[in-house]
């Protein structure tokens, strides 16, 4: 479903990527690993379209995303919850789940949508009129995921979805990762915690250093040396 | 050194000499009455942008300095008119006035780190506060309608009022004070005090933390940008024998800012080049239009204010500089090279 | 001892009244900073220039609530063009360009106006009566300016509160970066917000128009003013920016009562200065 070929980025006289390609087939979770300042939030900047890559392609469905402006990509059907949720503080849970749906074709059924996600989220439906600002760490993940759900995304890219949160609240984001899989959605994880990932994911990547150092089966990947490291004490 | 040709050191005083000299000899050439009163002003209003920008380049923009110039031009006018005060006694005191207005306002401002957008609009205040006190003291003041310094005995030069028929001697007046702030300019740009306002306009807490006293380093540019501000204000309402309290108005305050930045506020010759330009682009203007179209010349003036800022937000100095330096090669950077750096936003 | 003037009450009335129509102004300029993140030095000229319309349309005969709309119109389109050809191209650079370049606008809107129109004051003519509540006198043009300010402000909230472009002007405010992930081109906001800052200001317009003469320079009178009331509520914030209207609106009617008009004015920017050095958010904090 989504392919990176070549792609090499950075900000400025600093180059983040350099010549990295992955895919992410139907129905698939991937991750892609790695220490802090690997590039891993630069991975989804570029395929979100936030930044321009200098080579390579992205290409969505065979569509080459690089002529699609930003705004339009989740209409492309990829959503990007971004790294530390940016939910609109001020705004009520539900007022950001509306803003999910702003797409056209998803405001008219904003309602049966908004239904949907409180269904796979029953918390959310308790704390609807809630202000986002005011939840705690792992509701807002979990708003943050239904806000990227209204919009029925064919991906779904995860930035670091465990950043900012306490391990216990990790371990319940890292569930609704899973029922979200359940639900048929493909998901690319992008995550520092690297032992939780490839727990729930198919394949990963290991980016370091702005390139692909490896990847593979997620089970495989467990095994491999540096997992353990990272699990001592990365 | 015997024998060889003349050190660049005093090659350079030998330029400033002959400098110097053309610019005494200036108001005896025969440029006119018009001419004569265009330079004075353009010096006048050269001392006051030179003395903003001591504040702007370092992101202290204020919008308000004509309540400096206000409190200049009133504080003579009105110890003078009201008292017959000779202004050699009134001009420091109406210094020491805004100083102290500068301080009222610069302290809790620095101190409270009131900061870019913030601190501009609290100068805007300040200048309506000296407008609108003007006005409604119209008892004192003549209000709205202005005011005429009361003219001195003798009827062409009277020292003792400093009023002068002849333009040239406030041309010398303008030009000495237009020397003093040029070289307040070199003295602070070569200072450490310049060192610390960069260091502050870039971060202000870091600066703090490495032992420099932010608030008193502001107060010094912002003290010392008052009191030279009020003294062009004193020289303007001296010459035109009229005093108003539009001179303390956003507008004035506005055209102030525009001529330093046009003419490129980081630099030295900078708001003095954008005086020129100011008032020879208004003059023109004028001239053009004559009495027909009230207010043409001025809407011009504002549209290419537009474009200016649009299209060449570094002044025309700085556009000049980096045009140069692009010719000549790789170059050390040059203060007007730079886009006005921001205020800090909050 | 008669503490109860009746005039002083007569003077708060008046006050509450100001303060409608000074909400509605700080209300547009306030929303613009909030989501564009630029403060329209030029903002009350953009009000001088609705008014104009509406003193135009009314002198041939157009009535003055069509004219109204009309300003409305037509500020908004301008608020259009303000953001298109001024604003956009220096969205990215440091805020003074910002300040200054709608300092431009405001000497060209200044003085062209007074090329088209010269510099004498103009009035509609239309003049209400006064509602008479025993000895208090208050002006029905003022009460009726008031009256079209709340409900304007209502208006908005509305619109604001209960549509999706609404929830999106609100959203862009809070976090802009994040919108582009929703699918919303800020570049439509923006322009969307400014055409309602302009109509905002056009409405404004119209309710001076009933009060007061129109003249090139108006907006010395309104402009810094209203600066001083957005910051004091918080720049960006609506809520607090009506509030500081009311409270300086009181200010300047009390002052102006017991000492006078132009001493009013006075007090309300010393005011403002010292609250600033107390709290230069504001009353209420910025929505930051």
């Amino acid at each position: 479903m989504l392919e990176l070929q070549g792609i090499s980025a950075g900000y400025g006289s600093f180059q983040a990527l350099f010549d990295v390609s992955l895919t992410v087939q139907p129905g698939e979770a991937v991750a892609v690993v790695g220490p802090n300042g690997a590039g891993k939030t630069t991975l989804m900047r570029v395929i979100s379209g936030l930044l321009p890559a200098r080579s390579g392609t992205v290409r969505m469905q065979g569509r080459d995303l690089s002529k699609v402006a930003p705004h339009r990509i989740i209409a492309e059907g990829i959503a990007h919850v971004p790294e530390n949720r940016r939910l609109f503080p001020r705004m009520t849970v539900e007022e950001n789940l509306k803003m999910g749906a702003f797409l056209r074709a998803a405001r008219e059924d904003f309602p049966e949508r908004m239904e949907w996600v409180f269904g796979l989220f029953p918390r959310l439906r308790e704390r609807r009129s809630q202000i986002a600002g005011t939840l705690s760490g792992g509701e807002q993940q979990m708003c943050a995921i239904g806000r990227a759900l209204m919009s029925k995304p064919k991906l779904l890219l995860m930035d670091e979805p465990s950043a900012g949160l306490a391990p216990v609240v990790v371990l319940q984001v890292f569930d609704l990762v899973r029922r979200i899989r359940q639900e048929g959605f493909t998901v690319l994880i992008v995550e520092q915690n690297v032992q939780q990932v490839l727990k729930l994911a198919d394949r990963a990547y290991l980016l370091e250093v702005g390139a692909i150092k490896m990847s593979g089966h997620a089970k495989e990947l467990q095994q491999h040396d540096f997992v353990r490291k990272a699990y001592i004490g990365l | 050194m015997s024998g060889r040709s003349a050190s660049p050191a005093l090659r350079r005083r030998l330029w400033a000499a002959l400098g110097l000299a053309a610019l005494l000899v200036v108001p005896h050439l025969p440029w006119g009455q018009y001419v004569l009163h265009l330079i004075v002003l353009m010096l006048v209003w050269a001392c006051v942008g030179t003395a903003w920008s001591l504040m702007g380049r370092f992101g202290l923009v204020s919008l308000g300095h004509g309540a400096f110039i206000g409190i200049g031009m009133y504080g003579v006018g009105l110890l003078w008119n009201t008292y017959s005060l000779t202004p050699w006694l009134g001009i420091p005191i109406a210094v020491a006035a805004a100083v102290l207005v500068g301080l009222l306002i610069g302290y809790p401002s620095f101190r409270f780190q009131v900061v870019g957008h913030y601190f501009a609009l609290v100068t805007l205040a300040l200048g309506e506060v000296v407008r609108l006190s003007v006005i409604a003291a119209r008892d004192f003041t003549g209000g709205s309608l202005g005011m005429t310094p009361k003219h001195a005995a003798d009827e062409h030069v009277s020292w003792f009022a400093l009023q002068f028929s002849n333009k040239a001697y406030f041309y010398h007046f303008a030009l000495l004070l237009w020397l003093v702030v040029l070289w307040l300019w070199v003295r602070i740009d070569r200072s450490k005090l310049r060192t610390a306002l960069e260091a502050i306009s870039e971060d202000e807490i870091a600066a703090a933390s490495i032992g420099i006293h932010v608030t008193r380093t502001k107060l010094t540019v912002t003290l010392l940008s008052a009191g030279l501000t009020a003294l062009g204000g004193i020289l303007l309402g001296q010459y035109n024998m009229y005093i108003s309290p539009e001179w303390s108005g956003i507008g004035v305050s506005l055209q102030v800012v525009f001529a330093s930045i046009v003419g490129g506020m980081y630099s030295l010759w900078g708001p003095s080049l954008g005086a020129v330009l100011t008032i020879a682009l208004n003059e023109s203007l004028r001239n053009a239009f004559g009495t027909r179209l009230v207010g043409a010349s001025e809407s011009i003036y504002g549209l290419l204010l537009i474009l200016f800022i649009i299209f060449m937000p570094n002044g025309i100095y700085g556009g000049l500089a980096a045009w140069w330096n692009k010719r000549r090669g790789p170059p050390a950077p040059t203060p007007g090279a730079d886009a006005p750096s921001s205020a800090s936003s909050r | 001892m008669d503490f109860f003037d009746i005039y002083l009450v007569e003077a708060m009335l008046n006050g509450v009244l100001l303060g409608g129509v000074l909400g509605l102004l700080a209300l547009g300029l306030n929303l613009i900073f909030g989501v564009v993140d630029v403060v329209w030095i030029a903002y009350a000229e953009l009000v001088m220039s609705g008014m104009y319309v509406v003193y135009w349309l009314h002198a041939f005969g157009v009535p003055m609530v069509l004219a109204g709309l009309a300003a409305m119109a037509v500020v908004a389109v301008m608020g259009l063009a303000v953001h298109q050809l001024i604003i956009a191209p220096i969205l990215n650079t440091p805020p003074i360009n910002q300040l200054l370049a709608t300092g431009g606008l405001l000497f060209f809107l200044q003085n062209f106006a007074t090329v088209l129109f010269s510099a004498e004051f103009r009035n509609t003519g239309v003049s209400l009566p006064s509602l008479r509540l025993g000895d208090i006198s208050l002006s029905y043009s003022r009460i009726i300016a008031f009256g079209v300010a709340i409900a304007g402000v209502l208006g908005l909230y509305w619109f604001l509160k209960k549509t999706f472009i609404g929830a999106a002007i609100r959203a862009v405010a809070q976090d802009r970066q994040v919108m582009v992930l929703m699918g919303v081109d800020t570049r439509k906001i923006y322009l969307v917000t400014s055409a309602i800052g302009g109509a905002l200001a056009g409405l404004a317009a119209l309710l001076l128009c009933l009060q007061i003469d129109v003249h090139p320079f108006i907006g010395l009178q309104y402009g810094p003013i209203t600066f001083m009331i957005c910051v004091l509520g918080g720049l960006g914030n609506m809520l607090g920016g009506f509030l500081a209207s009311f409270i300086i609106g009181q200010i300047i009617s009390i002052v102006g009562f017991s000492i006078s008009q132009d001493f009013a004015y006075v007090v309300a920017f010393l005011l403002f200065i010292l609250v600033m050095f107390v709290r230069p958010e504001g009353i209420l904090k910025r929505r930051a």
